[in-house]
């Protein structure tokens, strides 16, 4: 293990809500003169140690915040949207400043996030690298001593004296993403590249991150992809609410954060009379099981989503209950209800009662999904819910070299056989 | 390999960069600065550069601007109404106003902007941002010292062909002086907009607006010897720490008597201009991504 080269220290950044501009003058005055004396800001957004003082609602992104990091590590940083993961990586790149806490740092740090900061529209390729390259901190000398290698590897070389302005955003991003990967930072920060840009792109990203790491310099990698981090990450920080959740090895905490989802959203209930439904027929609770209780739901694992109803006045046979399973655009992957089991199907209970739809594997595609509840009596919509219900599919297990999301709304596992045409001999 | 696996953990590594919620007020990094000072001087060139790009005139315009304003006003407070003083022909009077005052007023509403106008680039990846207003001032300078140029051009040609003589002596070297007080005031000035507009966006519209009122009440068109009759208009005048330093640069220029008390007083509002600058910029730079 080599030497500490990041120490962050009971980090936190809080943000005052609503409160931009809602000050006058004179308070700022009054504060600007506090802190010219050296006393702290009366209305320090920081200070919630006066919490009978409310100066507006606080809201921590990120607090107490530890850990440290060895040259030469890859740390994944995961955590769902709004957790603090970006909020962390501000601070760590100095876009903004702390409200407590310390980082200490070793090394020149580049982040891959932003990539083509600071191009000039008006300058040519070739000036926007010296801009661009100084910008990220590099000075002249090292940029003339880099640039062919720059220019080569941005496979742009026939526009370089061309202004930028004339480039298409896909050669902007091979420049930019070549400048900042010729930087040799000693901590490269990595955002979710992998969501953005082609396979070129990502392919190359990777590789650079490769590069980085064996040659002992520490990566600081943020995903939502599992796969990715699993593949990449020597080790894994866990961003939840703000806090760091788990601290370890990946395997380890990145089960434990896909356990979490297991266990939250992805069960309702309803206090009695106040479910969706009518007086006829009304939700009591609803729920997505994975097959194994308590595990992950992946791309591959079956799952069941059990509807419970109460029914109250529907004597016949005729109520047929169903499900939509909708994205996060409220398009409908698919729909499905009891009348797809065939017309042997019980008659609906009186009282409580619960069905289940299993939903096989190598269906679902990575993502997050709801699901809507529909009724019918006959051939009537009786009632149709809104979302119930949110899950999300995880990816799993890496299928190919791509890394990111394949495309398509489902993602079915299907047989695929070949036949030679040809007949030699 | 692992020579440290001592029970204690590692001594503390020599960290480059310590980042905590709070600092000294006045602290400026000058050895980070330093550091990117390639960043400076490639932020002064495309500001130079970029600027006439696609103009036909190119760099030509910051000549004419002068030159027209110059005949613009010698035209109409000249002539017209007949306010310029008797011992200097019109346009020398006013080009000689305009010039530093042109430098003032860029270092001003360019340096002013520096947050806001630099946020796409501030929000997204860490420099110095002194590193901007300081490009800024560099790439002002230099459009400065064209225009004075155009300026001592102008003194010649009249020189050569008119009654006038021209008449400076060892004063001509107090000039830089005046620059660097006009930068510096300027340069103070307009960061501490710069902070405080990303609160206030009103400041913005306010600036160019403030800019124009204060040459008013200055010598760049009614000189000050216009202004015996009125002592409480000569007042606010001299409340302005532009006035003395135009006076002087006329005077260092043409002759005359160069107003030290006033530039003393002008380089002391430069310098505290400069500080409250300096401080409110370093305290709003460390967050303002939050709020801009």
């Amino acid at each position: 293990m080599g030497p500490v080269v990041i120490e962050v220290e009971g980090l936190g950044k809080s943000y005052r809500l609503g409160s931009i501009g809602s000050g006058t003058i004179a308070d700022e005055l009054r504060r600007g003169w506090a802190r010219l004396r050296g006393r702290p800001d009366p209305d320090a957004p920081v200070d919630t140690a006066s919490p009978g003082r409310a100066q507006g609602k606080v809201f921590h992104a990120l607090s107490d915040v530890s850990f440290r990091l060895r040259e030469g590590e890859v740390l994944g940083i995961i955590g769902r949207n709004g957790a603090g993961k970006s909020t962390l990586l501000k601070l760590l790149s100095r876009i903004t400043a702390p409200s407590e806490g310390f980082i200490r740092m070793k090394g020149r740090v580049a982040s891959l996030l932003e990539v083509g900061t600071g191009f000039h529209p008006d300058l040519t390729g070739r000036e926007n690298i010296y801009l661009n390259g100084a910008i990220l901190g590099m000075h002249r000398r090292e940029i003339d001593a880099k640039l062919g290698e720059i220019i080569a590897f941005s496979g742009i070389e026939h526009h370089i004296d061309t202004p930028v302005k004339r480039y298409s955003s896909g050669m902007k991003v091979r420049l930019g993403f070549a400048v900042a990967a010729h930087l040799e930072p000693e901590i490269l920060i990595v955002d979710e590249v992998l969501a953005v840009g082609d396979a070129e792109f990502q392919r190359k990203c990777l590789g650079k991150m490769k590069d980085v790491s064996t040659s002992g310099r520490t990566i600081l990698f943020v995903s939502h992809n599992m796969t990715a981090v699993l593949s990449l990450c020597t080790r894994v920080v866990w961003i939840d609410g703000g806090r760091v959740a788990a601290d370890g090895p990946p395997e380890e905490v990145v089960s434990t954060y896909l356990g979490s989802y297991a266990q939250g959203g992805d069960e309702v209930a309803w206090a009695p009379g106040e479910g969706p439904g009518t007086d006829l027929v009304r939700l009591t609770h609803a729920a997505v099981l994975p097959q194994e209780a308590g595990a992950p739901l992946t791309m591959r694992s079956p799952f069941t989503i059990r509807i419970g109803l109460e029914n109250r006045r529907v004597h016949d046979d005729d109520l047929n209950i169903g499900i939509r399973v909708v994205n996060d655009h409220d398009l409908v992957l698919f729909a499905s209800t009891q009348a797809d089991s065939g017309t042997d199907r019980p008659p609906v209970p009186q009282g409580r009662f619960e069905v289940d739809c299993l939903i096989p594997g190598d269906l679902m595609n990575e993502g997050s999904y709801h699901v809507v509840v529909t009724a019918f009596r006959g051939a009537k919509l009786h009632f149709m819910t809104e979302r119930v219900l949110s899950f999300t599919v995880h990816a799993g297990e890496r299928r190919g070299a791509w890394f990111g999301k394949q495309a398509g709304l489902i993602r079915p596992r299907l047989s695929w056989r070949t036949h030679a045409m040809d007949h030699p001999g | 390999m692992n020579a440290r696996s001592s029970p204690h953990p590692a001594p503390p590594a020599p960290f480059t960069t310590v980042i905590g919620p709070r600092r000294p007020l006045l602290a400026i990094d000058l050895r980070e600065l330093w550091h990117y000072r390639d960043l400076v001087l490639l932020f002064t060139r495309r500001d130079i550069v970029t600027v006439y790009a696609q103009t036909v005139l190119g760099p030509l315009w910051v000549v004419l601007q002068p030159l027209i304003t110059t005949f613009t006003f010698a035209l109409i407070f000249g002539k017209a109404a007949g306010l310029a003083p008797p011992e200097l022909p019109g346009p020398l009077f006013y080009m000689s106003g305009l010039v530093p005052w042109a430098f003032f007023s860029g270092q001003i509403t360019k340096t002013s902007r520096t947050l806001v106008g630099g946020a796409h680039v501030m929000t997204k990846v860490y420099f110095p941002r002194l590193v901007m207003p300081i490009s800024m001032t560099l790439s002002n300078g230099f459009t400065f010292l064209i225009q004075f140029a155009a300026l001592s051009v102008m003194i010649a040609v009249y020189a050569w062909t008119g009654p006038f003589t021209w008449s400076a002596g060892t004063q001509l070297l107090g000039l830089p002086m005046l620059a660097l007080i006009m930068g510096t005031l300027g340069l103070g000035t307009g960061i501490l907009i710069s902070a405080a507009t990303t609160k206030y966006r009103d400041l913005s519209f306010l600036v160019g607006f403030g800019v124009q009122l204060l040459m008013y009440a200055s010598p760049v068109i009614l000189p000050l010897s216009r202004l015996q009759k009125f002592p409480a208009l000569l007042r606010v005048f001299e409340l302005n720490p532009m006035t003395a330093v135009i006076e002087a640069f006329r005077a260092m220029l043409f002759g005359g008597a160069v107003p030290w008390d006033g530039l003393l007083y002008s380089a002391t509002v430069a310098v505290v201009m400069l500080l409250v600058g300096v401080m409110t910029f370093n305290k709003v730079e460390r967050s303002f991504a939050d709020i801009v």
